[in-house]
């Protein structure tokens, strides 16, 4: 079994699960049944200034969207940081951490973007023997309203400058929590780097509207017949999060800095995928919020098993080994020429790759009276919506034709070498290829 | 009181009326809101569905299950009743292992096929527990067509025809509407008088009389009717039985299946029905199959279908098949009855063990004897009552087209009319197109 031991940051965990800021890490309790179910680690629920604590709706903060049989797929909330006494809740760190001393302990935080502000809370935070910080710029509700949050995540030079201020008054590490509700994810996260942070997570929650109740037209969840955007996360949110992680991975100014990957994380594969794009460890929320911590059982035990069919033996391994590969459109080869296969042995005949190409794509599946569909080589385009609309796995698949093969498409043949758009003859912009 | 099982003779009481109570109760439980969701949602919507070519109505399935996907199963049952008015008897009876479900794609891929019997009940259910009729009457067309028979070929005639704005006397020969839906159909596939419920809602369409008590060739004539109305559909099932060649079959004890059938459909105390001992069926059907799960939800102790042809080839689905090994019944095939033996009353039969080399079926004259008090006869039923005049194809009326025979003005469709399977929902097929097309004549 690979040993999923991580270090991030010289912050250890013996797993690089850990559970994000959100109401699994709200107290002490849930945190000890976590860590005791095996989790590597949790970044406390958000923390806010001394004083009076934040209060919370009273109606229903959650919102869902479901998938066949009610799964789960997309959960929104529109709770605030903790509504508890900030003294509360490091009495409460600092005993959990000392319990705990093999487990990675973040306290995430979020105080008014003003330098006092953050000279006040930081030292106490430091007192509580938390492994580090994690600067709450995502949350996209409530707190933004305030100049907090997302309000500050938007704005790349107030990050840099809050992050400059932890950095003075905390001498552990600095993670940056990034909101994706901004249209350039790289801007922020280099405003981090900046800053001087450690690393940064992503992504927080995305502005989202789960549905509108049709008989009082009040958006869900409703509060007295009212709603409110809140943040978005859960399995339907990861394609957004792995291509925002992918952004930061391999853009310049950002390549190197650590990442800890957020969204949708369900089950194992999506952990490994996470850390391919670059991220050193995962933080995990609404699927524990769905079935339990013990999906840490099946998270752990799935990542070693995947590892060791590979023969990997350290997660750092992984971090990373998909970042090559991720690219812009200009650079794919368009001498790659495929065509969509259909295995008759396996199809069914249901008819759904016929339906999606002849009316959506471009009529290159053919129908018989007795329902046999086969693909027009001389009109498919390998566009892929074929396989991915079969029901049944691995009956239609994508296969590349051979160089000296003639595409019976265009008429040309398939061409041996890598050429992209930048060099191609129908790119005004082109370049003569050197 | 209950006699038990162990009770000699064909007797009453076998059972305590609890089990009873029990034993009747709906074969497939009708499915909650979620159940329904989920079972819906496996549905592929095919293109140009195969389930849809099977279904002899033509029900758009993959339609309905995405009503029902997207939260509406109201909308679901009436694309059902579009086109099949009977939808909700046809989701309980249909042998859908045959027909729509046989062909689902998921049958093909997993051996798990849609549970589209199941899921056009739950839409069709939706649609009567609203107690509104979906459909409202065209503009009166002045016309009056006579329908004879109120099973599921008249009633799906009559209802089209009203709906198309002509008015319709249908004349049936029993006290109660429905036919087989009502006489014949196992009772734990049509519970709760649902029969009776399902002809109600029908006839809100208005423009429909039902006339009971009238019946062709006693107190009505093909002349009279033809002169009296712009149209005749002939619906009148199948009355008659097929005779059973053996000896000692006028014993007692020994009765058509369809009989006993009836009697079980229309007992107000189940507990009051007699049944035998040692209960023998003849044939391979699925009134075979009803009758022999019948008697032994009666509490009947033994049970044994008997068949004289293999097993591929009875007339029953496998799954009826299993249905009744399910219940305890015997299934013996390839043996034929020679006679029926007891002092009066029946007490053994006699089967003679066949093979059928080319098509011909010979005894072996191998014979066993097995205990029978009653004797069920499901060998078949007859036509009866057709009209003289009338051409006949082999034991049926010829119809030709959308049910027309050979009189002009007179159509004819469901178990009566020759061409398709003797099943419910080909027979509120046959009714809806020979409406559709004696509208066409009388609207031309
Ligand atoms: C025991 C049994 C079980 C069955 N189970 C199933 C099943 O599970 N699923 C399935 O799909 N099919 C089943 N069937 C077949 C199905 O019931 C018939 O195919 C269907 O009822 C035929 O409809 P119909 O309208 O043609 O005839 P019927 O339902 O027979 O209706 C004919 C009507 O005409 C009336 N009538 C007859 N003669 C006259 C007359 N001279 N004058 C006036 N009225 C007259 C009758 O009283 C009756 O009401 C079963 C049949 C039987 C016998
Ligand atoms: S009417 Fe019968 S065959 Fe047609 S779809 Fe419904 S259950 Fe299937």
């Amino acid at each position: 079994m690979a040993d999923l031991k991580t270090n991030f940051l010289g912050i250890e965990s013996p797993n690089p699960y850990w559970l994000a800021s959100a109401p699994p890490t709200d107290k002490e309790y849930n945190v000890r049944r976590a860590f005791e179910a095996g989790w590597g680690g949790v970044v406390w629920k958000t923390l806010g200034s001394e004083g009076p604590p934040v209060v919370n709706v009273n109606g229903p903060r959650y919102g869902a969207i479901y998938g066949a049989d009610r799964r789960l797929l997309g959960l929104n909330n529109i709770e605030l940081i903790t509504d508890r006494p900030l003294e509360v809740n490091l009495e409460e760190m600092a005993r959990v951490k000392a319990d705990y001393p093999d487990r990675a302990l973040i306290a995430s935080i979020m105080v008014p973007c003003e330098e006092e502000a953050w000279k006040a809370i930081l030292p106490r935070v430091a007192e509580t023997g938390a492994d580090g910080i994690e600067l709450n710029f995502g949350c996209p509700h409530g707190m933004s309203e305030r100049g907090m949050g997302s309000a500050v995540g938007q704005v790349p030079e107030y990050i840099e400058m809050v992050t400059r201020w932890c950095k003075k008054y905390y001498d552990r590490p600095v993670i940056v929590k990034l909101t994706p509700n901004i249209t350039d994810i790289r801007k922020p996260a280099e405003a981090a780097k900046n800053g001087g942070a450690d690393a940064v997570s992503l992504i927080n929650t995305i502005n989202s509207i789960t549905s509108v109740n049709l008989d009082t037209f009040s958006p869900e969840p409703s509060i007295d017949g009212k709603g409110s955007h809140g943040g978005y996360c859960g399995p339907a949110v990861k394609p957004i999060a792995l291509s925002m992680v992918s952004e930061i991975s391999r853009a310049q100014a950002t390549h190197g800095l650590p990442i800890s990957g957020i969204g949708g994380v369900t089950t194992w594969r999506d952990a490994a995928e996470f850390m391919a794009l670059g991220c050193g460890t995962v933080q995990v929320c609404t699927a524990a919020m769905t079935y339990g911590f013990k999906i840490i059982d099946e998270l752990t035990a799935g990542l070693s098993k995947w590892m060791d069919e590979k023969g990997y033996k350290d997660v750092s391994e992984i971090v990373g080994l998909a970042v090559p590969n991720v690219t812009d459109w200009q650079y794919l080869n368009l001498n790659y020429v495929a065509k969509a296969k259909i295995d008759q042995d396996q199809c069914i005949k249901c008819g759904r790759c016929y339906a999606a190409c002849e009316d959506t794509s471009h009529q290159a599946i053919s129908m018989s009276e007795d329902r046999v569909f086969e693909v027009m080589d001389d009109e498919c385009v390998a566009c892929n919506l074929c396989v991915d609309v079969c029901p049944v796995d691995g009956c239609i698949s994508m296969e590349p034709m051979a160089a000296g093969e003639v595409d019976p498409r265009t008429g040309r043949e398939v061409q041996p070498n890598y050429a992209n758009w930048t060099t191609h003859p129908n790119n005004p912009m082109a370049k003569a290829a050197e | 009181m209950a006699q038990g099982q162990m009770a000699p003779g064909i007797v009453s009481g076998r059972l305590s009326s609890d089990e009873l109570t029990s034993n009747f109760t709906d074969l497939h439980p009708p499915l909650a809101p979620h159940e329904a969701a989920v079972a819906a949602d496996r549905c592929y919507f095919c293109y140009d569905a195969p389930c849809v070519a099977a279904c002899p109505t033509e029900i758009d399935i993959p339609l309905f299950m995405r009503h029902i996907q997207a939260g509406q199963p109201e909308a679901a049952g009436e694309t059902i009743l579009a086109q099949n008015i009977l939808g909700g008897m046809c989701a309980r009876v249909c042998p859908t292992e045959t027909l729509c479900e046989e062909a689902c794609v998921r049958e093909a891929a997993e051996g798990a096929p849609v549970e589209i019997g199941r899921l056009q009940r739950y839409a069709t259910d939706s649609v009567m527990a609203g107690g509104a009729h979906p459909f409202d009457r065209a503009a009166p067309t002045g016309k009056t067509v006579a329908v004879i028979g109120a099973g599921p070929a008249g009633l799906a005639c009559a209802h089209r025809l009203a709906m198309l704005g002509h008015d319709v006397v249908i004349h049936e020969s029993k006290p109660k509407p429905g036919g087989l839906n009502e006489y014949g159909i196992a009772a734990y596939k049509s519970t709760n008088n649902f029969a009776q419920a399902e002809v109600d809602w029908l006839m809100q369409i208005g423009g429909i009389t039902i006339e009971t008590g009238s019946v062709l060739g006693e107190t009505i004539s093909l002349d009279g009717l033809s002169t009296n109305y712009d149209a005749v559909f002939l619906s009148i099932g199948l009355a008659g039985v097929n005779a059973l060649r053996a000896g000692g079959i006028d014993k007692d004890g020994v009765r058509p299946a369809v009989e006993f059938i009836s009697d079980v459909r229309q007992a107000s105390d189940l507990a009051a029905l007699p049944v035998g001992r040692n209960v023998v069926v003849i044939g391979g059907g699925m009134t075979a199959v009803d009758a022999a799960v019948k008697s032994k939800l009666l509490g009947a102790e033994h049970v044994t279908i008997a068949y004289r042809r293999g097993r591929d080839a009875m007339g029953a689905s496998r799954y009826e098949q299993d249905l009744a090994a399910s219940h305890g019944v015997k299934i013996m095939t390839n043996v034929q009855p020679v006679a029926v033996h007891g002092n009066g009353a029946a007490a053994e039969i006699e089967l003679e063990y066949t093979s059928s080399e080319g098509g011909q079926l010979t005894g072996t004259g191998e014979v066993i004897r097995l205990p029978a008090d009653q004797v069920l006869k499901a060998i078949g039923q007859t036509l009866e009552g057709a009209p003289e005049g009338l051409k006949l194809d082999g034991n049926k009326i010829a119809v030709t087209g959308a049910g027309r025979t050979s009189i002009t003005g007179v159509w004819a469709g469901g178990d009566c009319a020759a061409g398709g399977e003797d099943l419910t929902v080909t027979a509120v097929a046959e009714g809806r197109d020979a409406a559709m097309d004696i509208h066409a004549n009388l609207t031309a």
